[in-house]
């Protein structure tokens, strides 16, 4: 087993059991590894960093908000990087590029690393905020943003602790599905 | 947006999550779905009334293996692929396995009874009827695995749609064998098999549009 897998790994099992530094510690390193990934394969047909960059972004929300999906028996590695190669398809896909331009990877690739992250990508997380609906761009103001407790959050907002909880989870996902259809607006127009 | 900034949204008050969410939320859309299909068997087509005899009941009996095994052996299938990569871990193949069986059975069955009723065998009398209704009553369990399965992460859409048809058509056949008078192998091969086989293809052509995520 690679010493990479081992790590991350564990920072997965830490973080899905609520350890908040080992689930961001995870994001940063999966972020220097996606970007690695992304930049390399879109690199070679000719794609901006801005676009790896989108990428990403779009991975890493997959990932935290699809963790529940990950199997604590299982390698880590093999599942990430099934998520980043199922966004990239699904990317190349819908910006019409052929699937051979997809080249034949393993689980491994998923570990390539890139330092460089000072690329923006294209999305305004303001604007994107916007979209959502009230009670949740709230939540996730107050939780995710001003770093209130749930608890807090729960009486300036005058509901319930499960409410804001809820709010947050509904929130997240709303955001990724906001940036997705961000993608389909802008590849067709 | 910085993926920095991303990254500290994410790691915010990070919530405790539960990795057996995935079998629950399976396991409920079965039994959602399966409910579904009994209840609409039973309001709307009704049970079959000769269910006293021993016959009747024996065959019912067998027809439930054939529907129950396909479910689930697809619940299992669907448990791998709900999941990003599961598809990687899992041959395909098996899934014609409940079908491959029934064919074999109605074959041997065919083989030890006279020419002259095979065609009363393979059509019963109401083939028509049951190619029909487990179709239309898969409609309300598909919705409902389609439903749990989009909380999931498949990465293989074509595959994970074929299934939850699969299971969608498993369940309404499954709900229609109660009313089904029709008791010979060949029919049960032929129409079961072929509405389910239906359904599984139908899973396949809506995957992509409907599990993407």
């Amino acid at each position: 087993m690679s010493v990479i897998e081992t790590e991350l790994k564990n920072l997965m099992i830490a973080g899905l059991n609520g350890d908040a530094a080992a689930h961001r510690c995870l994001l940063e390193r999966l972020a220097r590894h996606l970007r690695g990934y992304y930049k390399g394969r879109l690199a070679r047909i000719g794609r901006s960093a801005t676009e790896a960059e989108d990428l990403v972004q779009e991975a890493l929300l997959a990932i935290h908000t699809r963790r529940h999906t990950y199997d604590p028996t299982e390698l880590l590695t093999p599942w990430v990087h099934a998520i980043a190669r199922y966004k990239l398809i699904d990317h190349l896909r819908r910006t019409r590029a052929s699937l051979g331009d997809v080249p034949i990877d393993a689980a491994a690739d998923i570990t390539a690393q890139d330092d460089h992250g000072s690329t923006e990508s294209a999305y305004d997380l303001d604007r994107l905020l916007g979209q959502l609906p009230d009670k949740m761009r709230r939540a996730i103001r107050c939780v995710k943003l001003d770093g209130l407790s749930v608890e807090e959050a729960a009486s300036r907002c005058g509901i319930s602790a499960s409410a804001v909880k809820v709010n947050v989870h509904r929130g997240l996902k709303a955001l990724a599905a906001a940036i997705a259809a961000e993608k389909r607006r802008h590849e067709d127009g | 947006m910085k993926t920095d900034d991303l990254i500290s949204m994410l790691s915010m008050n990070v919530e405790r999550v539960d990795h057996r969410r995935v079998v629950r939320a399976v396991g409920a859309g079965v039994a959602v779905s399966t409910a579904a299909a009994v209840a609409a068997m039973l309001f709307v087509f009704g049970v079959r009334t000769d269910l006293m005899e021993v016959d009747a009941l024996a065959f019912l009996l067998l027809k439930l293996v054939f529907t129950v095994g396909t479910l689930v052996l697809a619940s299992i299938y669907l448990l791998r692929l709900a999941r990003p990569g599961g598809e990687r871990r899992i041959s395909i193949t098996f899934m014609a396995l409940p079908f491959v069986g029934i064919m074999l059975l109605a074959a041997v069955s065919l083989a030890f009874a006279p020419v002259a009723h095979w065609n009363k065998m393979a059509m019963g009398g109401q083939w028509f009827e049951c190619l029909l209704s487990i179709p239309i009553i898969a409609i309300t369990p598909f919705a409902v695995i389609v439903w749990a399965v989009r909380r999931m992460a498949p990465t293989d859409l074509v595959r994970t749609g074929a299934l939850a048809g699969m299971i969608a058509g498993a369940v309404s056949a499954t709900g229609y064998a109660l009313h089904c008078v029709d008791d010979s192998l060949p029919f049960v091969a032929l129409w079961y098999g072929g509405a389910i086989a239906f359904c599984t293809l139908a899973g396949a052509l809506l995957g992509p549009r409907l599990l993407r995520w």
